[in-house]
């Protein structure tokens, strides 16, 4: 094992700015998917940017991180431009996939971001063999590996935590529960009390975090993380947040009360950041409406670059099937 | 050149590949302590230990996806399956993470993993366990695959296998594993290309195109005919995908005639694109309509009798050549 690499602070305001400019994009995301220059399928992580940004905030950037297919705020807070974001909805070739891969499919190998899952639970798999890469090499890097509730009921899901558990790997499994698994609630989905107890039957430690606080899923990640960096193993936590939107564009959400929604609302992870810190004397009202604006305008600036880019080549079609480009 | 078993052929192959490179590794069900369920890792965990030759529970699923994600970040995996029938359970992993990833990432993410093990009917292992995946999985655009019929072509389509920069599926036979064949000496570096298909056979009368399990039954077909002054060409194409039109068009062009023997269903099977092309490319060249002989269209039954029946065997094949060759 080589001497451990430490891990950055990250600015507490700066890990705002991102919130904000997750936020502004996914509204911006759901206004163009509206205005049909967004095709296919887009899901919205409004309401859960807490959980992304802690997590992010506590790891290195040469550790890897994966997740399913409501991806769009993994890839920001991993450093991808909302240009390079916004480019992959509208399907361009400017995006961050080449406009190959589409809003479940956002990629940033420089960034170590490794996708954009669509298939429920697929990648868990794909994250313990990151895993097992990192201890095959004995590199103290871990693999964060995001999922949500829905998929702690697929058979990958629990061939994963038990190779992971078996051979000893590296990686933190954040479930990011927002209580429904597309429309189906985690009562009517999953036979457990709580979702942590899945991970118990692994012997894997579990722990869960309130999702709508930064600072709390931050210092539990990187607790976490500092633990398998001295000594490999799989860890599971819990982060309990919602979805302010439908699973997907096409889900109005009626199977939810509106009274539940306000709720979560008013436990905003942004606007619960923003007070702890203006609290604490470190953000002022301007600052606060500077760092909004600044976010607004780019993702703006993202739609413009989105719209004047060009499309994929229909001459290049065959060169991403096989890596070599030759045609079968 | 030495004489060598096919299991032999493609341990060597395994051993070489992990000698060569550092980020190679073998995981699988018994491939370890086991030896391999046949044995085709034998000596490997003693020769390159614990952390390079892998044994997993029995969950292919798990197993498959973390060599994708091993692969992710550039180690070299070798997945073996117990069978391919048992991938069946893995389908997600082979068919929708493997081979999908460089698009969905615009070519940022190559996945350079072998899925490997033995495919097709064995002896009277009934219907799950019988199946022919070729078909499947070679229409799967981002999977590569290849279907060995001798101990040499297993030996240097495995290596070249395991340098493809994609995902490559090695279809091997259970019943061909003791069969023996001339193969070079280990210190000779043999590597056999994908998309190489191969003239086990010269002849003029009729090219009889096969693979895997079936070689061995149109070459036994053919020295029978020899008898009866029939000249069979027996064609092996050693990959499905890519498939080797050059090899195909030019022994047709010779003979005129064409029986594909296949051990897949005849339905959507392999003989039905081989035979689609023929016809596209080099229709006039046909002198008789192409027949394909391949199992029935029937889940495998246990009886050995009915199970002879469903195969690709030497009388449906004998069979089919004669009636192109109106003899």
């Amino acid at each position: 094992m080589t001497a451990m690499q430490p891990v950055e602070q990250r600015d507490e305001v700066e890990m705002l700015s991102l919130m904000l400019l997750i936020r502004r994009f996914e509204e911006r995301a759901s206004q163009q998917y509206q205005a049909q220059k967004v095709g296919g399928f887009c899901h919205l992580y409004i309401g859960q940017e807490a959980v992304v940004t802690g997590a992010i905030a506590a790891v290195r950037d040469d550790d890897y991180i994966i997740t399913a297919y409501r991806d769009h705020a993994h890839a920001l807070a991993r450093g991808t431009s909302a240009n390079a974001c916004m480019a992959e909805l509208f399907g361009k070739e400017t995006g961050c996939s080449r406009g190959l891969g589409g809003s479940m499919h956002f990629f940033d190998r420089q960034r170590h971001m490794y996708g954009g899952h669509a298939i429920v639970a697929a990648h868990v798999p794909l994250a313990v063999g990151m895993a097992f890469a990192i201890k095959y090499r004995s590199e103290d890097r871990v693999t964060l590996c995001f999922f949500g509730d829905g998929a702690i009921n697929q058979g990958a899901f629990h061939e994963a935590l038990n190779l992971a558990a078996l051979y000893k790997l590296p990686v933190v499994f954040i479930c990011e529960n927002n209580l429904f698994a597309m429309g189906t609630s985690v009562k009517r989905s999953t036979s457990l009390k709580q979702i942590i107890d899945r991970a118990e039957g692994y012997d894997i430690p579990g722990e869960i975090v309130d999702g709508m606080n930064f600072r709390e899923v931050r210092d539990k990640v990187a607790e976490v993380a500092d633990s398998i960096r001295k000594e490999p193993h799989p860890a599971f936590l819990e982060a309990r947040t919602y979805r302010y939107r439908g699973h997907s564009m096409s889900d109005p959400a009626s199977y939810r009360t509106k009274q539940e929604l306000e709720k979560y609302r008013l436990d905003d992870p942004i606007t619960r950041l923003r007070a702890q810190l203006t609290r604490e004397g470190k953000l002022t009202n301007e600052q606060f409406d500077r760092l909004d604006k600044q976010a607004k305008e780019a993702v703006m600036a993202a739609v413009k670059f989105a719209e004047q880019s060009s499309e994929p080549p229909l001459e290049k079609l065959y060169d991403y099937t096989y890596a070599n480009g030759a045609k079968p | 050149m030495r004489e060598i078993t096919y299991r032999q052929a493609l341990n060597e192959a395994l051993a070489e590949e992990l000698e060569r490179d550092p980020n190679v590794f073998l995981m699988g069900e018994e491939v370890a302590e086991y030896q391999g369920a046949y044995k085709v890792s034998h000596g490997l965990l003693e020769r390159f230990g614990p952390e390079r030759i892998i044994d997993t529970p029995i969950s292919e699923n798990g197993f498959a996806g973390l060599g994708v994600g091993a692969a992710m970040v550039g180690l070299r995996p070798i997945i073996e399956f117990m069978t391919f029938s048992f991938s069946l359970v893995a389908f997600d992993q082979v068919v929708n993470n493997a081979p999908n990833m460089y698009t969905m990432s615009g070519g940022q993410f190559n996945i350079p993993i072998v899925f490997r093990g033995p495919n097709g009917p064995a002896h009277q292992l009934g219907a799950t366990h019988s199946h022919a995946t070729e078909n499947f999985y070679a229409s799967v655009p981002g999977l590569k695959v290849c279907a060995p019929a001798t101990p040499r072509d297993a030996k240097g389509l495995l290596k070249t296998a395991v340098r493809d920069n994609n995902p490559v599926l090695v279809l091997e036979a259970e019943l061909l594993y003791s069969s023996k064949g001339m193969v070079e000496p280990p210190d000779e570096e043999l590597l056999i290309p994908l998309g190489k298909a191969d003239v086990k056979r010269e002849g003029s009368d009729v090219s009889v195109i096969c693979y895997s399990q079936t070689v061995p039954v149109a070459l036994k077909v053919a020295a029978q005919l020899e008898e009866e002054d029939i000249s069979a060409e027996v064609l092996d194409l050693r990959s499905i995908k890519p498939l080797d039109e050059k090899a195909i068009y030019d022994s047709v062009t010779k003979t005129h005639r064409v029986v594909i023997v296949e051990q897949d269903h005849p339905f959507c099977g392999v003989g039905a694109e081989v035979c689609y092309r023929i016809q596209e490319n080099i229709f006039d060249e046909l002198d008789a309509p192409i027949i394909r002989v391949s199992q029935e269209d029937v889940p495998m039954p246990y009886n050995e009798r009915l199970e002879h029946a469903v195969l690709p065997n030497a009388e449906k094949l004998t069979a089919a050549v004669k009636k192109v060759c109106y003899a």
